[in-house]
């Protein structure tokens, strides 16, 4: 109950989305100048832990999965450890060949 | 459930919980075929890591970073039009829904530039310029079209759905208190936005 009332209280505000928006924004310009920079095979690191950051606050703040129940997260969170797991077998199997 | 016996008002049974997770596990299903393709383009990426950074500068960055930039606000849009809806701006909700679908067909335009551009240099699938090139290059090219291609296509799904709730906004199906279509919209266009966050740095930025 207490996380519907959130869900109530603070959803109903724009603000959150705008910084939102200009967090992403800035990471975008901020993964792009990365890219710009030789820094060997970390550019490719830099870039995705980036790019997982924006997805993370898509998810929680525009998705609204902060002020989902827990079920919801633990699916999310399942489907992506799943998602995880598929890179880690394959990756195991191609490192064997 | 509604009961006979309810004479004075309609009594309609809704579970938007119940829908929102129907809408969560489509998207893991999007997620899983996405993502079966990451998996194809990480393992080519490994194998022919000179080729597809050779490949990519081919790829005009700047474009790659306005659509992301377009994309991103699209999905801000998106979301405060729901919480226009939640605040009973329904004017408000129907202009911000607009201006998401212009943006998405933006997207699209900036899309179509991209693609013609790199078709005027030949470089297009079974094209004899491309098939010329080794094979890294012709692996990267295949996937560049392929996903960005599936992408697309899920940017005009998104937008007509949204053109459907802009609709339903109008005619007061989708009102304050029962908004949940449009909310189950928006997590599928979120979830675009989510996949170009990936395809964006993983095709456009390779150095």
């Amino acid at each position: 109950m207490e996380k519907h009332d959130y869900y109530h209280e603070h959803s109903h505000s724009y603000a959150i989305y705008i910084l939102v928006w200009l967090a992403l924004m800035a990471l975008t310009a901020i993964t792009v100048a990365v890219a710009g920079m030789d820094i060997g095979r970390f550019t490719v690191v830099s870039a995705l832990v980036i790019a997982a950051f924006k997805a993370y606050l898509v998810l929680t703040i525009f998705m609204h999965l902060r002020s989902e129940t827990k079920t919801f997260v633990v699916f999310v969170i399942v489907a992506i450890f799943f998602l995880g797991i598929s890179f880690v077998l394959l990756f195991s199997d191609y490192s064997f060949h | 459930m509604s009961s006979t016996e309810h004479t004075s008002a309609t009594h309609v049974y809704r579970d938007d919980v119940g829908s929102r997770m129907g809408m969560w596990l489509f998207l893991f299903t999007e997620l899983i075929l996405f993502g079966g393709m990451f998996l194809l383009y990480s393992v080519y990426r490994f194998q022919y890591a000179d080729a597809f950074h050779l490949a990519a500068k081919e790829l005009n960055t700047i474009m790659g970073a306005f659509n992301t930039v377009v994309l991103l606000t699209s999905s801000l849009t998106m979301a405060l039009s729901i919480v226009a809806i939640q605040r009973n701006q329904k004017t408000l909700s129907m202009l911000l829904q607009m201006i998401t679908i212009f943006l998405a067909l933006f997207f699209l335009v900036n899309k179509y530039f991209e693609w013609t551009a790199k078709f005027h240099h030949g470089i297009y699938p079974g094209s004899e310029e491309l098939l010329s090139k080794d094979s890294g290059e012709i692996l990267f090219f295949g996937l560049y079209y392929v996903m960005t291609g599936l992408h697309g296509i899920h940017v005009i799904v998104g937008l007509v759905l949204i053109a459907v709730m802009t609709r339903m906004t109008r005619k007061d199906i989708i009102t304050k208190d029962n908004y949940v279509r449009l909310e189950n919209a928006g997590l599928y266009w979120h979830l675009v936005d989510i996949i170009w966050i990936f395809l964006f740095p993983l095709f456009y930025l390779i150095t």
